[in-house]
C-alpha cells in the first residue's frame, strides 16, 4: 500500500465508499437525460448542422469560398486545425504523462480528457481534408501503390508527416481511451436492467469479467500505451510545427517552435479541460471527485505552461532583434504594430498576461475565475496561430502582393460548426459514458479520501472497515494501477 | 548515517586531479610554441568550468523542481541532490574565473565580440553583424548579466540548503511550504537565466548564429548530465552501506528520469538540427557546417550515443533497477554529454584548430576529481537522511 503524507490534501471529499463511487458515475448514465441535457444537445446540434452545411456548400463549390487569396493561401482553416490539434493534447498528456508521474488527481479527469482529445482530433482532420476540395481524394495522402501512374506521396513534406503522426496520435489515444473504459463498461453491464443497454453495454465490455488476470493485463497495457503515448504528446504538435518551422518564411522558421507548441497545446487542452470539467462536475454532481484541489492542479499546468509559452514569445522576440536579420525583425514588429495588432495584443494579454494572475492561490481556487480564464486562454490560443500564420504571409516580400485576410462566412460557418460537433460528441459521451473512471478512482479511495486517509489507526479506521463490509463482494477492483 | 569520505575515494580523487595537473602539463609544455596556446586553454577552461558548473545549477534546478511540485519519493535521495548542487559555489567561482581571464587577457579568441575592434567603424575589422549586437554583446552588460545569475542562483541554495538543515532540527510543515513557494520563484528565474546565459556564455561564440531554441537545447543537456550523476553518485553510497532507506525504487526512478531526459535532449537537438538542415539558410547552417566539417564523427558519434545508449540500455524496467547498467550508461552519456559541451565550445572558438590532446584530457580530469572532491565533501556536512521531511514516510514506503 502507497502511503500517502498527512499534509497532501484529499482527492476524494466527504465520506465515500466504493458502492457510493459506482452509483455516483453509473446513475446519471442510468436515469434519463435531465432536460438541460436536450436543450444543449439540441443547440449543439444546430450549430454542428450548419457547419456540416457549410462544409457541404464548399466541397460543391471549391475552397474559393473561403477567405483566402493569391497571398494568403492557408489562413483560417489551417489556424482552426492548429487550434484544434492543441486542445487534443490535455487528453494523452494527463492520461500518459501524469500516470507516469503517479498524478492520482489525474483520475479524476482522465477519462473526460481523453475523450475531448479524442473529438478535438477529429474535429482537427476536418480542415485538411476538407481543405483538399476533393475529400474523396483523401486517401491519396496515404502512400498507396496506385494505378495513376507514378503519383507517390511526398515524404519530404511535413504535411505527409503530420497525416502519419496525427493518424498514430488518434489510433493510440483511441485505444488508451477504449481499455480503460472497458472495466468500467462492465460494471455499467453488471448493473444495467433493460435488455438493450444491457446488450450494448456486454458488447462494449469485451467479456470483462474482472479477474485478476484481467486487472494483470489492463495495467501492462496500460503502462505500455502510456509509455507509447507520451513520444506521441511531444510527436504530432512538434511535427505540426514543422509545417511552418522547416519554411524560410521569417515569422514561421525559427528552431523553438517544436517544443514551443507542445507547450501551447498543453496549454490550451488543460484550458479545455477546465471549461468542459467546471460544467460537468457541476451538471453530473460529481464535486466530490473534481473538487477545488484538482482544479488548481489543472491552474498550476495552466500557468507553467503558459509561462513556458511567454518565455518562448520574449525569446523569439530577443532573437529576431539579436539575429539581425531585418526580414525577421519586421516580421515580429508587423505583428505588434502591423494592421494585425489587436490580433498580436489579445494574444500576449490571453497567454502571457492571464495565466500569470494564477499565482495568487485565491484566484487559482476560484472556480468561477478559473472558467473564465480557461476561455480567455483557449481565445488567446486561437489567436496565437492565427497570428503566426497570417501575419507571418499577408506581408510578403514583394509589397505589391501584400494583403490582408477576411474570413467568409463559409469561414465562420465551419469553425462554428466544428465547435458545435465537438459537443454534440462530448454530449454523447457524457450521457452513455462513464465520464469517470470508476475503477480507477476506487483504486485511490483508501489512500486518498477525505474520510479514509488521515482516519486514525493509520487509516484502518471504522470508516474503512465500514466500506469494506459493505462493498467488498460487490467490486473486486482493489487494483493498483501504479 | 554521517557520510564519511572513504580513504580509497580521497586518495582517487587526489590521483584524478594529479593525472589531470600531469597531463594538463605535458600539454602545456608540448605545445609552447603554438600560436593558439593561450586560445586553447581558455577553451578548455570555459568547456570545464561550464560543464561541472551546470550539473550544480541542474542539481539546484532538480531540488527546486521537486520542491515546488511537491514530490514524494525524492525525500530520501534528498541530500544526494543537495551535495551536487552544493557544488555551485565553486562552479561558480570556476566559470567566472575562466571568465574573468577570457574578458581580461584575450577575450577576442573566445568571445569574437569582446574585441572592440570588430565594433568600431572604420576600423578594417569593423562587421556589421557585432555592431548590431553590441547593446546586448557588451563586456559590461555581459559582466552585469553574469553577475546576476550567479548572485540570483547563490541565493537561492543558501536558502534551499539553510532551510533544508532546519527541517532537520525543527521539523514542521511551516518550512517545507516556505520551500514550495521559493522554488516556484526560482523557477521563474531560472526559466529566463538558463537561457539567456547560454546565448551570454556559449551561443555568442559563434557571434553571427543564432537560434531560438539553443537556451532550452543546453539546459536539457544539463540536466541530463545532472540526473547522470545523481544516479551514479547514489549508487555509489549504496555500495558503500549508505542510503539504508534507498532501494532499487528511488533508483528506478532515477533511472527514469536518466532515460527521459536524455530522450528531451535528443528531441531537442534533432529539433534544432532538423530545422536548420531542411531551411538550409546560410547565416544558420554555418554552425553545423562548422561542426559537420571539423568533428564529424564526434559531432554525430556524440548524438548517437546520448541518444542510442539510454534508449536501448534503459528501456526495460529491470535495467533501470539494475546497478551495473545503470553505471555503465551512466558513464558513457556523461562523457558524451562532455563532448556535447566540448564541440559547443570548441567549434565556434578553436574551429578546425580544435584538438583533443592530453590538455583537453588533462583539464578536463583535473576539474572532474575536484567536482568529486568537493561533492563527496559536501555529503559530509549534514545526515544523508532528511530527519523531518513532511513526505520522508512516503519516500521510504515508496514502491514502483
Amino acid at each position: 500500500m502507497h502511503k500517502e503524507a498527512a499534509i497532501r490534501e484529499p482527492l476524494i471529499l466527504g465520506h465515500k465508499t466504493y458502492h457510493d463511487i459506482t452509483e455516483d458515475v453509473c446513475r446519471p448514465i442510468e436515469d434519463k437525460a435531465p432536460r438541460m441535457w436536450y436543450i444543449l444537445f439540441g443547440i449543439a446540434l444546430i450549430i454542428g448542422l450548419y457547419g456540416v452545411g457549410c462544409i457541404l456548400y464548399l466541397l460543391g463549390t471549391g475552397i474559393g469560398v473561403w477567405g483566402l487569396n493569391k497571398t494568403i493561401g492557408w489562413a483560417w482553416d489551417i489556424t482552426n486545425f492548429v487550434w484544434w490539434v492543441g486542445i487534443g493534447h490535455a487528453g494523452t498528456l494527463i492520461s500518459a504523462v501524469l500516470l507516469l508521474f503517479r498524478q492520482k488527481w489525474r483520475m479524476a479527469i482522465n477519462r473526460s480528457a481523453e475523450a475531448m482529445t479524442i473529438f478535438a482530433v477529429f474535429m482537427a482532420g476536418t480542415f485538411p481534408m476538407i481543405h483538399m476540395g476533393r475529400i474523396w481524394m483523401a486517401y491519396w495522402t496515404m502512400p498507396l501503390p496506385n494505378h495513376f501512374g507514378s503519383l507517390w506521396v511526398n515524404f519530404n513534406s511535413p504535411l505527409l508527416w503530420d497525416v502519419f503522426a496525427i493518424s498514430t496520435y488518434l489510433s493510440v489515444g483511441l485505444i488508451f481511451w477504449y481499455i480503460g473504459l472497458i472495466p468500467d463498461f462492465a460494471t455499467i453491464r453488471d448493473r444495467a436492467k433493460r435488455p438493450v443497454p444491457k446488450k450494448m453495454y456486454t458488447l462494449l465490455a469485451f467479456g470483462w469479467s474482472g479477474r485478476a488476470k484481467h486487472w494483470n493485463r489492463f495495467e501492462l497495457v496500460s503502462l505500455v500505451l502510456a509509455g507509447l503515448a507520451t513520444p506521441l504528446v511531444f510527436s504530432v504538435h512538434s511535427i505540426v510545427s514543422f509545417d511552418f518551422a522547416t519554411s524560410v518564411i521569417p515569422g514561421w522558421h525559427t528552431t523553438i517552435f517544436p517544443p514551443y507548441f507542445v507547450a501551447g497545446a498543453v496549454f490550451s487542452g488543460f484550458a479545455m479541460v477546465q471549461t468542459l470539467m467546471l460544467v460537468m462536475r457541476k451538471a453530473m454532481r460529481l464535486e466530490a471527485y473534481i473538487h477545488t484541489r484538482h482544479v488548481e492542479y489543472m491552474n498550476i499546468v495552466i500557468m507553467v505552461t503558459g509561462s513556458i509559452v511567454g518565455v518562448a514569445y520574449l525569446t523569439e522576440l530577443f532573437v529576431s532583434w539579436y539575429s539581425g536579420v531585418e526580414y525577421e525583425q519586421y516580421a515580429f514588429i508587423n505583428r505588434a504594430t502591423g494592421p494585425y495588432w489587436w490580433a498580436y495584443w489579445s494574444m500576449m494579454t490571453c497567454n502571457v498576461i492571464s495565466p500569470q494572475l494564477m499565482w495568487i492561490r485565491k484566484l487559482r481556487r476560484s472556480l468561477l475565475f478559473t472558467f473564465v480564464i480557461s476561455i480567455v486562454v483557449n481565445i488567446g490560443m486561437w489567436f496565437e496561430r492565427y497570428v503566426i500564420i497570417v501575419t507571418s504571409i499577408h506581408r510578403d516580400y514583394l509589397p505589391a502582393a501584400w494583403s490582408m485576410h477576411f474570413p467568409s462566412h463559409i469561414d465562420l460557418g465551419v469553425y462554428i460548426g466544428t465547435i458545435g460537433l465537438f459537443f454534440v460528441f462530448f454530449l454523447l459521451f457524457a450521457r452513455f459514458f462513464p465520464v469517470l473512471a470508476l475503477n480507477e478512482v476506487k483504486t485511490i479511495l483508501k489512500s486518498s479520501g477525505e474520510s479514509y486517509k488521515n482516519a486514525p489507526d493509520h487509516g484502518h479506521g471504522h470508516h474503512a472497515n465500514d466500506a469494506h463490509s459493505h462493498d467488498a463482494h460487490e467490486d473486486n477492483s482493489n487494483s493498483n494501477i501504479q | 548515517m554521517e557520510f564519511k569520505v572513504s580513504n580509497k575515494a580521497n586518495r582517487l580523487t587526489l590521483i584524478l586531479m594529479i593525472v589531470g595537473v600531469l597531463f594538463t602539463a605535458i600539454g602545456i609544455i608540448s605545445n609552447i610554441g603554438e600560436h593558439n596556446l593561450v586560445q586553447r586553454i581558455m577553451a578548455n577552461g570555459l568547456i570545464n568550468g561550464f560543464f561541472f558548473f551546470a550539473i550544480g545549477l541542474g542539481a539546484l534546478f532538480f531540488l527546486a523542481l521537486q520542491y515546488a511540485t511537491e514530490t514524494g519519493w525524492y525525500a530520501s535521495v534528498k541530500r544526494v541532490i543537495e551535495g551536487v548542487a552544493g557544488f555551485l559555489p565553486y562552479g561558480m567561482g570556476l566559470l567566472g574565473t575562466v571568465l574573468l581571464v577570457i574578458t581580461f587577457l584575450d577575450g577576442a579568441h573566445i568571445y569574437l565580440w569582446m574585441d572592440k575592434a570588430y565594433t568600431t567603424v572604420g576600423n578594417h575589422h569593423y562587421d556589421e553583424i557585432i555592431d548590431h549586437k553590441s547593446a546586448y554583446l557588451s563586456p559590461m552588460f555581459f559582466w552585469i548579466r553574469t553577475a546576476v545569475y550567479f548572485t540570483v542562483y547563490m541565493l537561492f541554495w543558501r536558502g534551499f540548503r539553510n532551510r533544508s538543515l532546519e527541517e532537520d532540527k525543527v521539523g514542521g510543515t511551516e518550512i517545507h511550504f516556505k520551500n514550495y513557494k521559493k522554488a516556484a520563484v526560482f523557477l521563474v528565474f531560472f526559466a529566463v537565466f538558463s537561457s539567456s546565459s547560454s546565448w551570454d556564455w556559449i551561443m555568442s561564440i559563434d557571434v553571427h548564429w543564432f537560434s531560438t531554441l539553443f537556451g532550452w537545447y543546453t539546459f536539457a543537456g544539463m540536466w541530463c548530465s545532472t540526473m547522470t550523476v545523481l544516479v551514479l553518485l547514489t549508487l555509489y553510497l549504496k555500495k558503500q552501506g549508505y542510503l539504508p532507506k534507498v532501494n532499487e525504487n528511488h533508483i528506478h526512478d532515477l533511472g527514469k528520469w536518466t532515460f527521459a531526459i536524455s530522450f528531451l535532449w535528443s528531441y531537442l537537438w534533432f529539433s534544432q538540427f532538423m530545422l536548420i538542415w531542411y531551411a538550409n539558410i546560410g547565416e544558420e547552417v554555418v554552425y553545423y557546417m562548422t561542426r559537420i566539417d571539423h568533428f564529424k564523427v564526434m559531432y554525430f558519434g556524440m548524438f548517437l550515443i546520448n541518444f542510442v545508449f539510454p534508449m536501448i540500455l534503459l528501456m526495460s524496467r529491470d535495467a533501470k533497477r539494475h546497478a551495473g547498467v545503470l553505471t555503465f550508461v551512466g558513464v558513457i552519456i556523461i562523457i558524451g554529454h562532455w563532448f556535447d559541451v566540448y564541440i559547443m565550445i570548441s567549434a565556434g572558438s578553436m574551429g578546425e584548430q580544435a584538438r583533443l590532446g592530453f590538455l583537453e584530457i588533462g583539464m578536463a580530469l583535473l576539474v572532474a576529481g575536484f567536482f568529486i572532491r568537493t561533492i563527496l565533501n559536501n555529503l559530509t556536512k549534514a545526515p544523508l537522511t532528511p530527519v523531518n521531511h513532511p513526505f520522508l514516510d512516503e519516500s521510504i514506503h515508496h514502491e514502483v
